[in-house]
């Protein structure tokens, strides 16, 4: 199943089990055509491009004990409901003290890679990972994408789900049937001593081409998958440092306010002792996606880039 | 429209308690004893009770950083609103929402809301999920000419004429956003007609006039359930007060002030006379009513004063929910 099968998967389980589950937002009825076939535009319907009104749908109708999720086609696109997410999805159960609860989900696809310019491209996961109430998850393989789907449908907060367009077409085992993953768990995808690997979404692969390449030069590197930035599972990243001594954050997003200098952070303040060196990060230049195919392959951060600076390290 | 004495009581003493509410709540925070902001709603009462005097436990408001009027109205505590004014533990939020976000779910109070238009969107969630669920309610959706110049109001009023969704649009039109008076800042006179622009309703009312209020909402109830869509209803009013309490900006004319204010035009005494003239109810009546909402007021404040303030462990509670 690929990884896009797996999303679709997902929703398809979730909506049979819970009568609340809905799905809204732009091109949905086409885009989700199988749901759409079964559960017809009560429960799978298209909005205009009002991303505001999309969120405010969501925040709304959440409070009121629906389970909607919402699809914004790019990330990008969160720009224009900045507020409905920022100032009302995370803030309103705290604001209300607790006397509602909001359990949305807004997905997006998000990343660069398909020459879509500087508007179709961003990874804006840690700007959401910023802002308490808000849960954040980036699925890295099929299994992981169902697995994380399911758990933000079921989960009483909001969250904002982030999947590359460049993992659509991933293949991979995924379970059949009901199947969640636990937010707030990494998940070490590969064991080493030699260095540990922190990554999310598609720079989880790019860490495995790396740490594989490596190995053939004899240092073995532990990727971890963080799954979930909001929770984030401090506990994984910092017993892997414990043992390996090094680190190396690495996102696709510009490396200038990302969340691997919150990662770095955490490291340098909880596992100093441990580090045989610098905790080290890897990101994009701090500039807009690029168009151009050369520019655009120079701007994304590859497993040259994770290789050099372990190499760095060692 | 015909009312009994009953209907005509309940509405004027709404429109009193929550005349004395904000009084009281302004000379607080004149007084140094209330944190935070207070923009207070005296002069806008007619169109909070005249709209809630209309909806049922099952429907549903969604109201704004101007909100107390709408809030008292469909039915609030003001023990536990004054209590949130004052940051205390009792209050609805507990102490993490003050005066712009009070909400009581009980009562289809969706909350109140510190971005303009902001409740707009999220008043169609809530319409979207009466809807959905096939419950005989509405949500009101209360904001100000200002917010009809927000993307949220339009994106807003498209949806909800596209989707049939049960809410009705209450814009109170107090001529002013913040300090910029509306005439600076839209063309059009009247706000209603942009109902026009996405297929629904719009009528322009007196919103100092609390029957006029209780027939458009009823109006425009009637017309959404013989399928002739959504309004947008249009109440002019004007805000007694600056933006908050304590903005020392000039902005307002003071003629038109001075005429708004008077007892020709302030819909509390307004109101008084039609209910005389209709043989409904007297002086007598009045002066209780107030001695009621002043009684009322005095214990609340009391209750929030004697409250205890929430303790620094509860802080990160209710961020997020558990299980």
């Amino acid at each position: 199943m690929t990884f896009d099968e797996a999303l679709n998967d997902a929703l398809l389980v979730e909506m049979r089990r819970d009568s609340s589950v809905v799905v809204i937002g732009e091109d949905v009825e086409l885009k989700q055509a199988a749901l759409f076939k079964e559960f017809g535009a009560r429960r799978v319907r298209n909005t205009p491009i009002s991303e505001a009104q999309i969120i405010g749908l969501a925040v709304g109708s959440a409070a009121m004990g629906l389970r909607p999720v919402t699809c914004m086609s790019f990330s990008d696109f969160l720009c224009c409901c900045f507020d409905e997410i920022v100032n009302q999805a995370a803030k309103m159960s705290y604001m209300l003290g607790g006397q509602t609860h909001l359990p949305l989900v807004v997905r997006c696809s998000t990343g660069a890679g398909i020459r879509a310019a500087a508007q179709h491209s961003q990874s804006l996961e840690s700007v959401f990972a910023q802002f308490p109430g808000l849960k954040v998850a980036v699925p890295s393989t099929p299994e992981k994408a169902k697995g994380l789907l399911a758990q933000a449908i079921r989960d009483d907060n909001p969250v904002i789900f982030f999947e590359h367009k460049l993992l659509g077409r991933m293949e991979g085992e995924v379970p059949a049937g009901e199947y969640t993953l636990p937010f707030g768990r990494a998940d070490v995808v590969r064991e080493g001593d030699g260095v540990t690997l922190v990554a999310w979404g598609r720079m989880v692969p790019i860490c495995l081409d790396a740490a594989a390449r490596l190995s053939a030069q004899g240092t073995e590197a532990e990727v971890i998958d963080v799954m979930t930035l909001t929770p984030f599972d401090e506990e994984t990243v910092l017993a892997s440092v414990r043992k390996t001594g090094r680190c190396v954050v690495a996102h696709e997003a510009v490396l200038h306010g990302g969340f691997g200098g919150e990662v770095a952070a955490r490291v340098a303040e909880k596992a100093f002792a441990s580090l045989k060196g610098p905790v080290k990060r890897v990101g994009a230049p701090f500039s807009p996606v690029p168009f151009s195919p050369p520019l655009e392959d120079a701007w994304i951060p590859g497993a040259d880039c994770v290789v050099e600076a372990i190499q760095e390290l060692l | 429209m015909s009312m009994t004495r009953d209907e005509a009581l309940k509405i004027y003493e709404t429109m009193v308690r929550i005349r004395t509410f904000d009084e009281t709540a302004a000379a607080l925070f004149e007084a140094g004893e209330l944190p935070g902001f207070v923009h207070p709603y005296s002069g806008e009462e007619a169109i909070a009770a005249g709209v809630c005097s209309e909806l049922t436990k099952d429907d549903c408001v969604c109201s704004t950083h101007r909100g107390h009027g709408h809030i008292i109205a469909k039915g609030a505590d003001t023990k536990r609103m004054m209590a949130e004014l004052f940051g205390k533990v009792s209050g609805y939020s507990g102490g993490k929402s003050g005066s712009m976000h009070i909400a009581d779910f009980s009562l289809g109070i969706i909350g109140a809301n510190g971005i303009v238009a902001a409740d707009i969107v999220v008043a169609n969630g809530v319409a979207f999920a009466l809807q959905y669920q096939e419950k005989d309610a509405v949500c009101v959706a209360f904001f100000g000419d200002g917010a009809s110049n927000r993307g949220p109001f339009h994106e807003g009023l498209n949806l909800a004429a596209t989707w049939d969704l049960p809410t009705i649009f209450v814009c109170e039109n107090n001529n002013f956003a913040s300090t910029t008076a509306r005439k600076t800042a839209m063309r059009i006179e009247r706000i209603a007609e942009r109902a026009a622009a996405y297929g629904m309703t719009g009528v322009t009312i007196d919103g100092n006039d609390p029957i006029a209020v209780k027939h458009a909402v009823r109006a425009a109830r009637d017309r959404m359930k013989r399928g002739g869509g959504q309004t947008l209803i249009e109440a002019v009013t004007w805000r007694h007060h600056q933006h908050f309490v304590g903005d020392r900006h000039v902005y307002k004319n003071p003629e038109e002030q001075e005429r708004w204010l008077s007892d020709e035009m302030d819909p509390i005494p307004r109101f008084e006379r039609v209910l005389a003239a209709r043989g409904l109810a007297g002086a007598a009546d009045f002066a209780d009513v107030k001695k009621r909402a002043e009684e009322e007021l005095a214990a609340a404040v009391a209750f929030a004063k004697a409250d205890a303030y929430p303790s620094a462990e509860t802080l990160t509670d209710c961020v997020y929910r558990e299980g």
